[in-house]
């Protein structure tokens, strides 16, 4: 049974000091989030975390952990967000959402939070010296740095059957979900331009890892809720986007899918032969006409793949009602959206331009090329492809394209505004968030499912938030509003834990 | 093709009138496309960082998820 599809969004930004003698990016990444959160500095909690259990049910062993994660600066925002220093970039973890829009807003409350640190930064920086984000997946060097999506799911659901839909999705939803690259990460197989950042870079079709031999469908069983419930589908495929409809029908579409999943909607294995290469087959082809082979037979172009889905999303929708995954005005938005969508890439996918990163992007390069006279290898056209994510506000190419009015806006900037500092109201992201707004020094750890309370007295206390969806604004909004100290919040709470 | 020809004459001058309208919209509609283009990359142009070989030769990123 679908469960509902809180989601998130983790960005690891590009990150470069220029200017300075010093530009190891590990430090740049800390005096850069430190600039920001210098007022309210609440550590993060590590005690539920497990990064090393894999949803296929084995636990790796601890002499051989998968990776090692760095936690130097780690930060919880008052909008319920998680800002830290993580493989030597700055990370934002969105707070969980309970739909596309939300995770929308606040994955662009985060690109404006990495903004106003950049601006912060420079006090701390020398003369002449500067901090420049990124909102990037890749230095054209084999380098690559992921941004991360997660959706609660049902515990019931078997993986092998999330596994099977997932892999054709995610080889064929780089069609809208693509940022767009000139070239690609190895000389060997070089191509002029790509629809997706990050193709080059998976290896495998299932695995535990996230920075060497990538799997497609990652399997982290880290669920950060009640564990015999749920479980988190961690996606590590995606593009970092600037377009707001293309986060949108990101996250929109793959809840809506994954909600499929759960209810068992999809009536066609749409299985294609090889997803790892097949992968890279969609993304060096900016026509969105290839055929791939489908493991039943047949051949289908990506975009005809996602009209089989699109068919089983109508279906489901109408006897649903998109209930857990954006319901009447979200989810079915984002149907109407993506239905638009694969009509145009039918069509003429540069219809696109200012709907979708890559299309946009190829749009501005093609424009060089034929004014210029450029080939594709002329280093200009890889500053574009750099420049379009500078997270400045007065580099970003992005940003020029949206004041020129060129991008198809989803979200006003009021709104984007207010998650900077709020969080969602639909899930425990409003319990934390609100806590350290109203209490910023009793709170003295948070992580995603729990929360330390200093409140005066021995000992500290230890709110658990196990549930995603319990800590709302409608479950708990009149009670913080209603405690005048911490203590008072946790003697009340006693009886009915968030 | 004289057929062809002979229905061309037909037509009233109102109509060729609008003939040529409809072919005159999309090409200045075009050159419009155009200009916004050439100024949007005018502007793009002015704020793109120096040296462009050397400045994507210098991002270098440590690997990440």
């Amino acid at each position: 049974m679908a469960v509902p599809k809180v989601c998130g969004i983790e960005t690891e930004y590009g990150i470069s000091r220029r200017g300075g003698a010093d530009d190891n990016p590990v430090v740049a990444s800390s005096v850069l989030i430190n600039a920001y959160v210098a007022d309210q500095r609440i550590g993060w909690d590590f005690e539920d975390e497990t990064p090393a259990r894999d949803a296929r049910g084995f636990q790796r062993d601890p002499a051989n952990p998968p990776e090692v994660e760095t936690h130097l600066v780690n930060a919880v925002l008052t909008n319920g967000a998680r800002y830290y220093v993580d493989h030597a970039h700055p990370e934002y973890s969105t707070p969980e959402c309970t739909d596309a829009l939300d995770a929308l807003v606040a994955d662009k409350a985060g690109e404006r939070i990495l903004a106003e640190s950049m601006r912060l930064a420079e006090r701390a920086l020398g003369p002449g010296e500067e901090i420049i984000v990124y909102k990037n997946n890749s230095d054209g060097k084999s380098n690559s740095y992921g941004c991360h999506e997660n959706y609660l799911m049902d515990r019931t659901v078997p993986f092998g059957e999330i596994v099977r839909t997932m892999l054709p999705w995610f080889v064929t939803r780089q069609v809208f979900t693509g940022a767009g690259k000139v070239g690609a990460e190895h000389e060997r197989d070089r191509c002029d331009f790509q629809i997706s950042a990050r193709a080059d870079f998976f290896e495998e079709e299932v695995g535990l890892e996230t920075t060497l031999k990538r799997p497609l469908v990652n399997t982290r069983d880290e669920p950060h809720a009640l564990p015999d419930e749920y479980r988190r589908l961690h996606v590590i495929v995606g593009d970092a986007n600037l377009c707001e409809v293309a986060t949108l029908l990101k996250v929109g579409t793959t809840a809506i899918v994954l909600a499929m999943v759960e209810d068992g909607a999809i009536d066609r294995d749409l299985s294609v032969v090889g997803p790892v290469h097949a992968v890279r087959t969609v993304s060096r082809d900016p026509s969105c006409r290839t055929p791939l082979e489908l493991r039943d037979g047949t051949t289908a172009t990506a975009v005809e793949i996602q009209w089989e889905f699109l068919r089983c999303a109508r279906d489901y929708a109408a006897r649903t009602g998109l209930e857990h995954c954006g319901g009447s005005e979200v989810g079915f938005d984002v149907l109407a959206r993506w239905e638009r969508v694969l009509g145009a890439l039918e069509r003429d996918p540069m219809e696109l331009d200012g709907t979708l990163d890559w299309v946009t992007k190829l749009a501005v390069l093609e424009g060089f090329r034929a004014r210029d006279g450029l080939d594709w290898r002329d280093p200009k056209l890889a500053l574009v492809d750099l420049q379009y994510h500078d997270v400045r506000p007065a580099k970003s190419l992005y940003e020029r394209l949206v004041r020129a009015g060129r991008i198809e806006r989803v979200v006003d900037e009021a709104a984007v505004a207010a998650a900077v500092v709020d969080p969602p109201a639909g899930t425990r992201a409003y319990f934390r968030g609100t806590c350290l707004a109203r209490w910023p020094q009793a709170v003295v750890a948070a992580n995603w499912d729990s929360i330390v309370l200093d409140v005066g007295v021995d000992p500290l206390r230890r709110i658990p938030m196990m549930d995603p969806l319990k800590g709302t604004r409608d479950h708990v909004g009149p009670l913080l509003a209603s405690c005048v100290t911490p203590l008072e919040l946790v003697e009340r709470l006693a009886g009915d834990t968030p | 093709m004289p057929e062809r020809e002979q229905m061309k004459r037909t037509t009233t001058p109102k109509d060729r009138d609008q003939e040529v309208a409809e072919v005159e919209a999309p090409a200045k509609q075009g050159e419009k496309i155009k200009e916004e283009l050439d100024d949007l990359l005018d502007e793009i142009d002015s704020v793109l960082e120096d040296n462009a070989e050397d400045f994507v030769k210098a991002y270098v990123q440590k690997g990440g998820q």
